[in-house]
């Protein structure tokens, strides 16, 4: 059996707002990612996809808090660190997290080099200049990235070549898992491309050990990850082989999601993409049943009623409705025969 | 008089050039663009390719350095502020970040209010005013009621992008320019915006021009594409004749970029 590098089991968080408020943005997450593989995680905005990214390096500070559950990483339990610890010994070469939009986080007034420094230092501060700069010629150079580029500012790279900056700077201390939050999203297709085939060339050469994918781009996921979860309303509805879950989505979000993908294919002007009214339930007071029922066209009068659990149903695949994968799929098959 | 055979809008050598000397950036490099009204039509190029540019440019918000602009046939004449209210009567657009359109201070109820009276309907009786706001909201699926008094940053992104649309609702413009406004939204989302958007397209007879990234997006909805490159356009045509069967090297790297779910992605191309 291969190597567990992530695993989550009930984790909860939440954001305690100005006025007091509790939002369960992650709500009961459980996951696994292997030694080797990749985990893909969508949903609508503001379904908690970056909160679980947070949440997942097991360091907190307000507005966020740790409510239940725990996080292994590679056999080690980070849940009860302390956060000088998480920063010292976890960050950065157990885990590590590239935000959302990054690459405007850049220190515009530091060359690259020196931002690669500080992040070394934080873990071995008695590396040389020396020893760290060869450290991240190696690296860029086995990404497909000129070494020149650690001698320059941030300003003096392109928006794609930015991104793919953060990214080599991020994995320098060879994390076993890394998180990418939308790392993709503001580029340009072909500034898209080189980023997806660093993060592959990551896994393949294995500076990385394990990684978690954040994107609402689902073609893009499929192409990347091995496993793909879908989020909703700070809830996993549906976990499955990216084959799966592309192709048989079980969960009726899920389904819709799928519904909606846009390639630029032959055939795909006739369809009819699925488009779902409503809002999710705001995350303050979820509803007691299922957090999808008002907007579901499949919905019982008692989905609002009782409390809907995750199904898991063998090979990693899980999904959360009151209905079986057959009445599901029936579903969806007289839909589009209509 | 508007001239019946001329198009809605028209531009002609119109060109863009930033900085001085050395550091000259020839943004936008004499583009010819005609819209019809009711058309839809997308602009794809990559980063920095002049796109933003050439829709400031179409939307009066810079001034081009080269070519001329024609509304309706006649001479685009924006040299003073009331004659650009007036011009933006006719022509509006949504950005990407939608939040930042706004100002933060500015209560939803007063961002709505001000789009009837750009429509000149500021003298309207109060009720009726709430009544064609509550319309617009209901238009896209928000409620107004629970709206009022509420600021931006208190809305949720999916909110934000519906209240853009409430927005063009009440205020009716001949042509939408929307930049990159699907970008950061799911699936799912984006298909409701695309409806919406559609939907208002056939009610007011409005010309859409779409400008993206987005290849997939560009082939499902647009009447016709234009592919830039160093501003300037390089194949325009139907999505079939563009995306399906692209011609130039540019056009073809852009679409073999987009990473695909029933052909193979080819990663070793980059
Ligand atoms: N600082 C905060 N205080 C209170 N609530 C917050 C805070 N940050 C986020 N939230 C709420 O938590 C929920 C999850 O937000 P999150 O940013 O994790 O969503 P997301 O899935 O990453 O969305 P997107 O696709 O837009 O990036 C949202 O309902 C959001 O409103
Ligand atoms: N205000 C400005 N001053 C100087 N140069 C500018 C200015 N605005 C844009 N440019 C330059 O003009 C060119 C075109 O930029 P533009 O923003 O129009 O591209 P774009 O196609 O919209 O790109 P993106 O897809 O990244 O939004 C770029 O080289 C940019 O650096
Ligand atoms: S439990 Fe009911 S409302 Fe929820 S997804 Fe299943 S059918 Fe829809
Ligand atoms: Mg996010
Ligand atoms: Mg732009």
């Amino acid at each position: 059996m291969a190597k567990v590098m992530l695993e989550v089991n009930e984790l909860t968080t939440k954001y305690i707002t100005r006025f007091k408020e509790n939002v369960y943005a992650v709500d009961h997450v459980s996951l696994k990612v292997e030694e080797g593989k990749s985990l893909g995680i969508a949903g609508e905005s503001g379904c908690g996809k970056s909160t679980l990214a947070l949440s997942l390096m097991g360091y907190y500070f307000p507005p966020l808090h740790y409510t239940s559950g725990e996080i292994i990483i590679d056999g080690q339990n980070i849940t009860g660190l302390t956060p000088d610890n998480i920063r010292k010994s976890i960050l950065g070469t157990e885990i590590a997290y590239i935000p959302q939009a990054a690459m405007n986080a850049l220190n515009p007034t530091q060359k690259v080099i020196h931002f690669i420094e500080d992040v070394v230092h934080a873990h071995f501060p008695d590396a040389t200049k020396k020893e760290i700069y060869d450290l991240a010629r190696t690296r860029f150079e086995t990404l497909g990235l000129n070494a020149s580029v650690l001698e320059k500012y941030p300003v003096e790279l392109s928006g794609g070549m930015k991104q793919r900056t953060v990214i080599a700077t991020s994995v320098i201390l060879g994390p076993k898992v890394l998180i990418a939050d939308e790392p993709s999203s503001a580029l340009d297709v072909t500034s898209q491309k080189k980023v997806i085939k660093m993060l592959r060339d990551m896994m393949e050469t294995e500076i990385i050990k394990s990684m978690i994918f954040i994107t609402h781009e689902l073609p893009l996921l499929y192409n990347v990850t091995d496993d793909i979860m879908v989020m909703y309303a700070g809830q996993i509805v549906e976990k499955a082989s990216a084959e799966k879950a592309v192709f048989d989505p079980l969960h009726p979000y899920a389904n819709g999601l799928m519904g909606a993908i846009i390639v630029p294919e032959e055939g795909l002007r006739d369809v009819k993409l699925t488009a779902i009214p409503g809002v999710p339930p705001n995350l303050k007071n979820p509803p007691e049943g299922c957090r999808f029922a008002e907007r579901c066209k499949y919905a019982v009068p008692q989905c609002k009623v009782i409390k809907v659990s995750l199904n898991e149903i063998g090979n990693g695949r899980a999904y959360r409705c009151i209905f079986s994968e057959d009445e599901l799929r029936e579903f969806y098959k007289d839909a589009k025969s209509n | 008089m508007p001239n019946q055979t001329e198009p809605l809008f028209k531009a002609v050598g119109l060109s863009k050039e930033f900085g001085f000397g050395r550091q000259k950036t020839l943004a936008v490099n004499q583009v010819d663009l005609a819209l019809e009204e009711g058309e839809v039509i997308t602009i794809v190029g990559e980063s920095g390719s002049g796109k933003t540019t050439l829709a400031k440019m179409i939307l009066g918000l810079i001034s081009p350095t080269g070519g001329e602009v024609f509304f309706r046939g006649e001479p685009r004449d924006i040299s003073t502020y009331r004659k650009k209210l007036a011009y933006w009567k006719n022509i509006q657009a949504i950005f990407q970040d939608p939040y930042s359109s706004f100002n933060i201070f500015t209560k939803i109820d007063t961002v709505l209010l001000d789009c009837i009276r750009m429509r000149g309907n500021g003298n309207l009786p109060r009720e009726k005013k709430r009544e064609m706001m509550a319309e617009a909201c209901s238009f896209v699926n928000l409620k107004f009621e629970e709206l009022t008094n509420k600021y931006p940053f208190e809305l949720s992104g999916g909110q934000m992008q519906r209240l853009m649309i409430a927005r063009i609702f009440l205020l009716d413009p001949k042509i939408l320019i929307a930049d990159e406004i699907t970008s950061m939204i799911d699936a799912c989302s984006r298909a409701t915006i695309l409806d919406m958007l559609m939907e208002l397209r056939d009610k007011i007879g409005m010309t859409v021009v779409f400008i993206t990234h987005d290849v997939g997006l560009a082939y499902y909805v647009s009447d016709k594409v234009y592919i830039m490159e160093h501003g300037k356009f390089v194949e325009s045509g139907t999505p079939d004749e563009v995306i399906l069967n692209p011609k130039g090297d540019y056009t073809k790297r852009l679409i073999s970029d987009v990473p695909k779910i029933y052909e193979e992605w080819d990663l070793s191309t980059v």
